[in-house]
């Protein structure tokens, strides 16, 4: 399942090659770093990531990656604006009852940050790789995956308003850590 | 159907609302809003949407502009609740309010709590707030008689009586 | 119900002291038509403290109306108006509109048609107070003056109002009283703040859903998820399992429409997690599945055939005499819209077996109050009805089948003796139904060789709002329903050949009156045609409209005029913007607006109105503002993208403000600038007014900026 998942999404967004499945292929530390950037990077563009690491001049929402209701913006410091920041909304935790994700400190990356491009659709796998190393080095970003509760609540984003549970990325955390530390232990390598 | 999310049972909950104590039991899960309702009875904070995408429900916490249709009592914690019934007694909150009556802004008045108290969040931290700033301040209080031009000079002329 | 237990609970509704100034006045039948002089004890209330209570016979919805007519009936009786309150009059034949027959608000007519009442209330009262001062100081009547709710004799005798009253309460009512003429005005005409504006602030103002009565139980209801569906069976064992749940049964809907499962809790929140847990069988058999899809090729080709003529004038064939070169086809389509005022759905009632007493605000008190009366099985004058403040209505609290009322009474027959509020939540209200229905229009336009439409061939597609109800009588005559076709039929262009023709279609979606109603879809077609017109013939889109218009549409005239003097902007835009005119009427008012508009972001930007008005004397110039630039604002509902409701398979696509979109301050006008006619001539509307003019003349601008003409609302893409 697990398999079947990164494969369409490698479909969608990367234009390099299948893993050839089933054909034995001795590992090299690069292709090895490289199909665990895969892996992180199927996780980064998934729809719990990229509503928060947009291009936009606003958040999205959904699977499907709308805009975000009631006309909320990225505002100077990617919080909102005064009086309609995302504590507006969002608390420290999932308020399940209403439906509203939560988790300390809920803003949008910045748009260095951004995995997607001005029209809307995720950067290739290549172009996110580079920029996450324009800006983090392999053990800080290592650390961000571990440790950062925005990425923590993407692992457990909560119920939606009708109750159900929102779509989860394609790894668990501890398979989106585990990917990350071979990258970076394979020397981060882009493809 | 989400049926892990309903909290079955009732919890005593301690909240500062407008400078006084309260304690209520209710289900955690409840929303703010429908505490301040109907076990408060403080009515002035209005039930739209339940979404977060009309405001009228919004109150302070801690001085935050929060729609209280989203926020389960569980989570308010310590801070502090401002209603628009404690806006008499803020500063700020009364010169927005006698800005609305001066400038007649409303009309059925049923999202005017909510907006009043975006504006008085807003004039908190920019007394000289831009065109473009109110806008998107306000930009998600829904008045549905549409009173937004009235809503936009009583702002401005808030801000001159602050100035 | 006597008159002293009426004025009894008049009083326990404002939970204030009212002393009525006529206790003893006969009570006149209460099921009569309404009286030609109207008690004023049944309007005026002079408290012991000075305060003057007056009564509003219509609900407040936004509209102003509880101010203007109390400033005509102050007017009148020299009332200190820095003391005067408004209160809203409950379920009562005295309180029926004075033309209509019956107590409603809607169609724009509370000034119109009682200003006359309320004036004639107000010399009536101020003639007795003086009879009164007059008899203590043993002069004649004609030497007293009155001034700020205080009378003046001829030499210094002078006695307020208050400590008059009980004295003037028992002389008869004068059958003739003098009115001011209008140079004597102090407060009509004069620009008033509104009465409520302070309570409207500051969260005072209680709305029916604020209301709270000792053991009151909410009530919520699952209903069905296509329209007029049955419940086949649920089950409720989750659902009982919350805290807080009182009761839960299936109840009827209004008359033949299906049936609901009603939850009954201690409180909102309760009664939500157990409609949320309820699992309910629908029978959906035999009830049609609207799709909008389906609806819209259906209407389209109905609109090419010529329907049940509703005016033919001058010679319907002329048009295929032209040359296709002088004709054009424009194809029009609109989708039902909700209203969705601010304050959801809800009303109060405590059936107490033989009586009952409910708390609401309808637009037409008198027929809810005759269905809840009927569902309890209780005689109409046993169910005492209180009207208040409402959080916005535009059309939508004057339901025709009384479906709000049914539901509250089926759930309050069972729940005897406690108060039940039942609430729509939003998510009922959006995809609820009772919409401005669904229309297509189709016009063919011969154009002569001066530019000008000689012919007009128009056919319209869309339900029927009152067919088949009460209202059928008034707005409908050999099954064609004036109200849809009205802003067409109606129009003041004089165009020689002309012919209208309607298509009624049954849908199984219930549709009701949206604020402007006919005109929201009828100005727009008639609106953007005729600048079409004028951009083809090259000409000025005012300077067209008034070479149009028939040489007695004064008012229209006078509108355009007052336009042109007052839009000199228009000829000063920067180059990325564009202005649109609309011209429109309603009833007698006529209003028009030039918008000056911009895309950004790909959705228009109006940057600002110019608006001019002739609606006769202006009462409150401050309300009539208001209403236009709020009303404006409204209109752009029909422009937003998310501003549709449509369906699938028998199901409302949108179920709250995520996907039914309202304008936000960004998409309403951010300046609006109103110009009033002078006239000395009765008031005429204005609520309604404003909200057909918007989206005809911000499209118009659109028009100018990208060539493109738009001809199907909502406008999803510029």
């Amino acid at each position: 399942m697990l398999a079947l998942l990164l494969v369409v999404l490698t479909v969608a967004h990367d234009s390099g090659p299948l893993p050839a499945f089933g054909k034995v292929t001795l590992a090299s530390p690069r292709s090895d770093g490289l199909a665990a950037w895969k892996k992180v990077y199927a996780v980064m563009v998934s729809p719990r990531c990229l509503n928060c690491h947009t291009a936009t001049t606003y958040p999205q929402q959904g699977d499907d990656r709308h805009r975000h209701v009631a006309n909320v913006i990225r505002g100077p410091e990617d919080k909102g604006v005064v009086a309609l920041n995302c504590s507006t909304c969002h608390q420290s935790t999932n308020a399940d009852s209403t439906g509203v994700p939560g988790a300390h400190n809920w803003h949008l990356a910045p748009l260095s940050m951004r995995w997607q491009s001005v029209n809307d659709r995720p950067l290739s796998s290549a172009e996110v790789c580079h920029s996450v190393l324009r800006l983090l080095d392999g053990p800080h970003l290592l650390k961000h995956h571990e440790e950062e509760p925005l990425v923590l609540w993407a692992f457990n984003p909560g119920r939606r308003p009708d109750g159900t549970m929102r779509t989860l990325p394609p790894l668990t955390h501890a398979e989106f850590v585990e990917a990350t530390r071979q990258w970076v232990k394979a020397g981060t390598p882009c493809p | 159907m989400g049926q892990g999310r309903h909290a079955m049972s009732m919890t005593t909950v301690h909240i500062l609302v407008n400078g006084e104590r309260k304690t209520v039991t209710v289900d955690p899960s409840t929303p703010l809003l429908w505490v301040l309702r109907e076990d408060l009875k403080l009515t002035g904070t209005k039930y739209g949407c339940g979404i977060g995408a009309c405001g009228a429900c919004t109150v302070h916490l801690d001085g935050v502009g929060t729609r209280s249709c989203l926020v389960p009592v569980s989570l308010v914690g310590d801070r502090k609740i401002v209603t628009i019934e404690g806006m008499a007694r803020d500063p700020i909150g009364r010169v927005v309010q006698n800005a609305w009556v001066d400038n007649d802004v409303v009309q059925c008045g049923y999202c005017q709590s909510g907006q009043i108290m975006s504006v008085v969040a807003l004039l908190k931290s920019n007394r000289k707030p831009t065109d473009a700033n109110i806008e998107e301040s306000m930009g998600g209080n829904l008045c549905r008689c549409g009173t937004y031009v009235r809503i936009r000079e009583a702002i401005k002329s808030a801000a001159e009586k602050l100035a | 119900m006597n008159r002293r237990t009426f004025f009894r609970m008049s009083a326990a509704a404002t939970g204030g002291f009212l002393i009525a100034m006529y206790f003893d006045f006969p009570m006149s039948a209460q099921e009569a038509a309404p009286p030609k002089i109207y008690p004023p004890d049944a309007f005026v209330h002079i408290m012991p403290n000075g305060e003057i209570v007056i009564m509003v016979n219509r609900v407040e919805v936004g509209q102003g109306t509880s101010t203007a007519l109390p400033m005509i009936l102050a007017e009148e009786l020299d009332a200190d108006w820095s003391r005067v309150i408004a209160e809203i009059a409950p379920a009562a034949d005295v309180y029926k509109d004075p033309v209509v027959g019956m107590q409603m608000l809607g169609g724009s007519i509370s000034i119109a048609n009682s200003y006359q009442q309320y004036r004639e209330l107000g010399a009536r009262t101020r003639a007795m107070l003086i009879a009164a001062a007059a008899d203590r100081w043993h002069v004649t009547p004609e030497r007293c003056r009155t001034a700020n709710s205080i009378v003046y004799g001829p030499t210094i005798q002078k006695a307020v109002y208050a400590e008059l009253a009980e004295d003037a309460a028992r002389r008869p009512i004068p059958e003739k009283v003098r009115l001011k003429a209008p140079s004597e005005f102090r407060l009509i005409g004069k620009p008033t703040r509104r009465l409520d504006g302070r309570a409207k602030s500051n969260g005072s103002q209680k709305f029916s859903i604020d209301l709270d009565y000792p053991g009151m139980k909410v009530a919520l209801l699952a209903r069905p998820p296509v329209f007029f569906g049955r419940v086949r069976s649920f089950d409720d064992a989750e659902a009982r399992k919350v805290l807080g749940v009182v009761d839960i049964f299936e109840i009827p809907l209004a008359k033949g429409k299906g049936s609901a499962v009603a939850v009954v809790a201690d409180r909102f929140w309760a009664a939500k997690q157990a409609r949320d847990r309820l699992n309910i069988d629908w029978d959906l058999s035999g009830v049609d599945h609207a799709d909008t899809s389906e609806l819209r090729s259906r209407f389209n080709e109905l609109a090419r055939t010529t329907g049940k003529i509703a005016l033919n004038r001058g010679d319907a064939k002329a048009m295929d005499t032209l040359g296709t070169d002088h004709r054009i086809v424009a194809e029009y389509e609109f989708p039902y819209l909700a209203h969705a005022p601010m304050e959801p759905l809800n009303i109060t009632l405590r059936n107490d077996g033989d009586r009952a007493e409910a708390w609401t605000t309808s637009q037409v008190p008198d027929t809810q109050r005759q269905a809840m009366a009927e569902v309890l099985g209780i005689p109409t004058d046993r169910v005492t009805y209180h009207v208040g403040f409402a959080g916005g209505a535009f059309g939508r609290r004057g339901t025709l089948d009384e479906h709000l009322e049914r539901e509250v009474a089926a759930v309050a027959k069972r729940m005897r003796g406690i108060p039940i509020k039942l609430i729509w939540t939003r998510e009922d209200d959006v995809p609820g139904g009772y919409y401005r229905p669904m229309v297509a229009h189709r016009v063919e336009v011969g154009v002569g060789d001066d530019g000008m439409p000689s012919a007009w061939r128009h056919v319209v597609v869309g339900q029927g709002i009152v067919l088949g109800t009460p209202f059928e009588a008034f707005y409908a005559k050999d099954g064609i329903e004036a109200l849809l076709i009205e802003g067409t039929s109606d129009t003041r262009y004089a165009i020689p050949n002309f012919q209208v023709s309607v298509h009624h279609p049954t849908v199984n979606v219930p549709v009701l009156s949206w604020r402007s109603v006919g005109y929201s879809h009828n100005t727009f077609v008639v609106e953007t045609l005729i600048d079409e017109l004028a951009l083809r013939a090259n000409a000025d889109p005012m300077a067209y409209r008034l070479k149009l218009l028939d040489a007695n549409a004064k008012r229209q005239r006078a509108v355009l005029t007052l336009l042109n003097e007052k839009s000199g902007w228009r000829n000063d835009l920067p180059r990325d913007h564009a202005c649109g005119i609309a011209l429109s009427e309603y009833h007698e008012t006529a209003s028009a607006c030039a918008a000056d508009v911009s895309i950004e972001d790909g959705r228009p930007r109006i940057h600002r109105v110019t608006v001019a008005v002739a609606c006769g004397l202006a009462v409150n110039p401050m309300t009539i503002e208001n209403q236009f630039q709020g009303g404006l604002a409204f209109g752009v509902t029909q422009l937003m993208a998310k501003g549709a409701i449509t369906l699938k398979d028998g199901r409302v696509d949108q179920r709250n403000f995520d996907g039914y979109t309202p304008p936000y301050i960004k998409d309403a006008p951010v300046a609006v600038d109103v110009h009033i006619v002078p006239s000395a001539e009765p008031p005429t509307a204005i609520g309604e007014c404003p909200v057909p003019l918007i989206a005809p003349a911000v499209v118009n601008a659109l028009a100018r900026l990208t060539g493109k003409r738009y001809r199907s609302l909502p406008l999803v893409t510029v």
